[in-house]
């Protein structure tokens, strides 16, 4: 039986190797998609344009204009004298937040009062707003604290001293690449096994190999080894391209690392194969992974919290075998986690792993067997 | 101004046409330095097997291809120069038309005149006239997608002629229809033609409609090796033909001595009989096949086929030698009983019964058919053997399996021919063969054993490294058995085997099927070639899911024989059989 395995999986990479659209699909969109998160994906904002208007036109108004153009996170590109404009302005996207310092603004602070400063954002995007709006609390809090310890003046009663455990400098590269591990991993896998079916069934190879005494099982077998192994390969490609390239810290245990990649890359091959098995052309198969690979992102918590979602989509991220391998992936990078601490995440992509293959093979069975 | 430049009684006027193609890294020649005319109000046949170059040649005639070199002009008009003009006399019917599914044929109609820009006020005349010609009468509220392979087929047809052209083509408007809308259909040309006067260019791979045109062009790999009538065609066949008795002697060995006798051009199985095409100038007495005695030689009128045959033959004698019959292959010895048994099979999709209640037995080395037209249950009632598909109800066995409920193991008793190529085509023909030969679980110096024997076999040697979608059909179709083949199977299934390939190399496909039934293995065979039913030992006969009749193809014949038509061929078999079920087949399709 075990010849019979080794000539279906060398079937396999033969068929991917001599077809130049399968080659593609393997090493273009990764490629593509590791620069665009790489490089372009980001939580932080830099350079947000932004607009002073001046009122007090002082020398410690300045300073606050300074601090703010002096930061990597704004960008100055416009002055105004009146408030007329400033509606237009943000209308027009010109810039995403007006600085509105007011004309008491040095008097109330040498007088020892708490001076207005007013920030004007753009909600039209309130991720973005509420970033800016902490940007600039940030520094108009360390412009008091600083003026404060200058000027002898009462220290607030609390103060915030914030340290990031894992991600002192909080770079969010450090979250989202890793991220991407998961993401290339399952979209080469969902379509290296989900493809593969259907186009075995539009050539007709299919039945072909149907009628051989080859078993539905050594056929489920024979279509998952090749996933697993381009899943596996495709997997550590972006984790060296993580690490060397991208300087993401690796503190984990690569044993764990590649435990938790094993059985996510196992439960997506699963998945691949029921869609496979169900889809009648190549067509049907590339929607059928599309259907599923769009929710299971969003619900995987790559790139918003699950903890924001409502409790009943909550509990349906539970079924989503990249939720679970994202833990391991961004644990394993950026901490040094124990087996006991990734058991759980474990666990439920062993179990994913188990049905959804099982299932494929069922529906093999009872589609064609 | 269009260019005069023949007399208008010439419909088509083609001159020195060359149109190559690129796939992959190979240049395909489609058609080669072709010059021709066809004459105006006139049918014309463009014959030839698969990728002869015939829809190259009618896409350049409509303009939706250019030619590499020459060019064509329709009716005077140069294609090239003004193409809207000649689009604008034409109608062009391409194999698969574009009926649009979900619409009723009414509605199609109506779109079709849309898309013409028929006046409203010329519509309800040309429809009546269409849908009476089409007897699609009844069945205007039905949605197209609802319709018969021949109903849809008619209705593509009267969608082609909303508008009445001056010259229609016809791109293998019959291929896959069953026998009484294939005499519908040409019925149907033949009145437009006598009628109307329109001018007809038909294409086909069926032989036996040459003689139904006025005029033939044959068209093969690209080059045209014969125009005229078809009577000039059998005219130089005229003495040649034969049918060949030996009493003593079974058909399939009389049919191989003959085929390596001198003299012998062709030679095929035609029911009890041999029917042989002698070598010009060969006197009937002379032929001796060896081993043979008695042989009685009676005259039968030549068939286009015959000079088809002939003229390959003639380009292709230099290569002529004739492969070496099969060596014998270790078949499993046979069972007790027989090999194939079906009974009170039926198959639904829902409500439609693609197989209903058919019930048939092949005996061990048995060549069997299963005739019938696409969408009859062939193919269903082929997957549900192969184990492909489970039955709804029914009984089957195959060499004394259930493939369904059996081990797998059983299934390495079967050889399978899929009706289109369905090796895997980035695979070279080596890889293929490793493969099957794995997956049919030979291993070791008996996995090599039989991988030689197919590349030497079936001559692919030269091809081993190629990639398998690059070879010329003849060679995938060889590729192809050679795999089926490889484990040695009792029973083999050969769905469709023959269609589109030429003449020649059917009869060398046919000559390695009777091999192997000489030694034991039991064939079972689908086709909706008529005449491919004369190699079967017994044949079943099915329309609608259901089986209309079987027996051997002289006994089916001889059914048919009325005062009207004393010797019916098989395709005269087949209508009568339609004729006479109490249910007529058009009404039935839903």
């Amino acid at each position: 039986m075990l010849a019979r395995l080794l000539a279906l999986v060398i079937k396999e990479f033969l068929a991917i190797s001599r077809d130049a659209k399968s080659r593609v699909v393997l090493i273009g969109p990764p490629l593509i998609q590791l620069v665009v998160f790489g490089y372009a994906a980001s939580f932080e904002l830099n350079h947000v344009p932004f607009a002073v208007y001046d009122q007090d036109q002082s020398a410690l108004s300045r300073d606050l204009v300074a601090d703010f153009a002096g930061s990597p996170s704004f960008q100055q590109v416009a002055v105004l004298h009146s408030p007329e404009r400033i509606q237009n302005l943000i209308n027009s996207r010109t810039v995403e937040m007006v600085l509105d310092i007011d004309p008491r603004y040095t008097r109330d602070l040498l007088l020892g009062r708490p001076a207005p400063v007013q920030v004007i954002v753009d909600g039209r995007n309130s991720n973005t707003a509420l970033l800016i709006l902490g940007y600039a609390s940030d520094i108009i809090t360390s412009a008091s604290q600083a003026w404060a310890a200058t000027h002898g003046g009462a220290p607030p009663p609390a103060r915030l001293v914030p340290r990031a455990l894992y991600n002192p400098t909080l770079d969010s590269h450090w979250f989202i690449i890793p991220g991407i591990v998961a993401l290339l991993t399952q979209v080469v896998t969902l379509l290296v096994v989900g493809l593969s079916v259907a186009r075995e069934r539009e050539a007709g190879t299919f039945d072909q190999t149907l009628i051989t005494p080859l078993r539905p099982i050594d056929i489920v077998i024979g279509k998952s080894l090749p996933g697993l192994i381009i899943g596996i390969l495709e997997g550590t490609a972006i984790i060296l391209a993580a690490h060397l390239w991208f300087a993401v810290p690796l503190l984990g245990s690569l044993a764990l690392l590649y435990t938790g990649l094993f059985l996510f890359i196992a439960a997506v091959t699963g998945i691949g194969l029921m869609i496979s098995s169900l889809a009648a052309t190549q067509q049907q198969a590339l929607l059928g992974a599309f259907l599923f690979m769009v929710p299971s992102i969003i619900l995987s918590g790559f790139a918003t919290p699950i903890a924001n979602m409502p409790p009943l989509v909550q509990d349906l991220t539970l079924l989503n075998p990249m939720r679970y391998a994202l833990v391991v992936i961004r644990d394993c990078f950026l901490e040094n986690p124990s087996l006991t601490t990734l058991l759980p995440p474990f666990s439920a992509m062993t179990a994913q792993a188990i049905i959804s293959l099982a299932t494929a093979g069922w529906l093999f069975h009872k589609r064609a067997g | 101004m269009p260019l005069r430049t023949e007399s208008p009684a010439k419909a088509l006027v083609i001159s020195n046409v060359t149109r190559r193609f690129r796939v992959a890294r190979r240049v395909i020649t489609a058609l080669d330095h072709v010059t021709t005319q066809t004459s105006a109000g006139l049918v014309t046949g463009l014959i030839g097997p698969d990728a002869a170059g015939k829809t190259t040649l009618m896409r350049l005639i409509a303009g939706l291809l250019r030619p590499d070199e020459g060019a064509i002009s329709v009716f005077g008009t140069d294609v090239g120069a003004n193409p809207l003009a000649v689009q604008g006399m034409i109608s062009y019917m391409p194999q698969h038309f574009g009926l649009y599914e979900d619409l009723s044929v009414r509605e199609n109609l109506d779109l079709y005149a849309d898309l013409q820009g028929v006046p409203a006020a010329e519509r309800p005349a040309r429809y009546a006239e269409l849908l009476h010609m089409t007897g699609l009468h009844p069945f205007t509220s039905r949605l197209a997608g609802r319709l018969s392979g021949g109903m849809k087929q008619k209705l593509g047809l009267a969608c082609t002629l909303i508008r009445p052209p001056r010259l229609l083509l016809l791109d293998e408007p019959t291929v896959g229809v069953d026998p009484v809308s294939r005499r519908e259909l040409w019925q149907i040309v033949d009145h437009l033609v006598r009628g109307a006067g329109m001018s007809v260019l038909l294409s086909t791979a069926y032989l036996d409609e040459a003689a139904r045109c006025d005029e033939v062009l044959l068209l093969h790999e690209g080059q045209l090796i014969g125009t005229g009538k078809p009577e000039d065609f059998t005219r130089a066949m005229q003495g040649r033909s034969f049918l060949a008795h030996a009493a003593g002697s079974p058909k399939r060995a009389l049919q191989t001595a003959l085929a390596s006798t001198p003299g012998v051009t062709d030679s095929l199985i035609q029911g009890e009989a041999v029917r042989l095409v002698l070598e010009a100038g060969m006197a009937p007495a002379a032929i001796q096949p060896a081993g043979i005695a008695g042989l009685t030689l009676s005259p039968t009128p030549p068939r286009f086929e015959d000079r088809f045959v002939d003229l390959l033959r003639a380009k292709t004698s230099a290569r002529g030698a004739t492969p070496a019959p099969l060596p014998p292959a270790a078949t499993a010895a046979p069972r007790a009983g027989a090999a194939i048994e079906v009974a009170h099979l039926t198959k639904r999709f829902g409500a439609f019964a693609a197989v209903d209640d058919i019930s048939f037995t092949v005996q061990h080395g048995e060549i069997f058919g299963l005739l019938g037209a696409n969408g009859a249950g062939k193919s269903t009632t082929f997957r549900m053997l192969c184990g492909l598909l489970p039955a709804t109800s029914g009984h089957l066995r195959v060499d004394g399996f259930d493939l369904r409920a059996t081990a797998a193991a059983a299934r390495g008793r079967l050889g399978y021919m899929a009706q289109k190529f369905s090796l895997y085509g980035d695979l070279s023909v080596i890889q293929n063969l490793r493969f099957f030969a794995s997956a049919y679980g030979l291993r070791g110096a008996h996995r090599t054993r039989r991988i030689s024997w197919a590349l030497r076999e079936f001559e692919l040697d030269d091809y081993a490294n190629a990639t398998s979608h690059d070879l010329p059909l003849g060679f995938k179709q060889r590729m192809a058995l050679a795999c089926a083949l490889m484990h040695e199977p009792g029973v083999l299934f050969l769905d469709e085997p023959t269609s589109g390939v030429d003449p020649l190399a059917r009869r060398e496909f046919w000559r390695r099927i009777n091999a192997l039934a000489d030694q034991g293995v039991t064939v079972l065979v689908t086709t909706h070639f008529m005449d491919e039913a004369e190699y079967c030992d017994h044949l079943v006969i099915m329309a609608q899911g259901r089986i209309l009749a079987s027996g051997t193809s002289e006994s089916l014949k001889t059914a048919a024989r009325t005062a009207a038509l004393p010797a019916p061929t098989m395709e005269d078999a087949f209508i009568s059989l339609i004729a006479a079920s109490s249910a007529k087949p058009e009404e039935q399709a839903a």
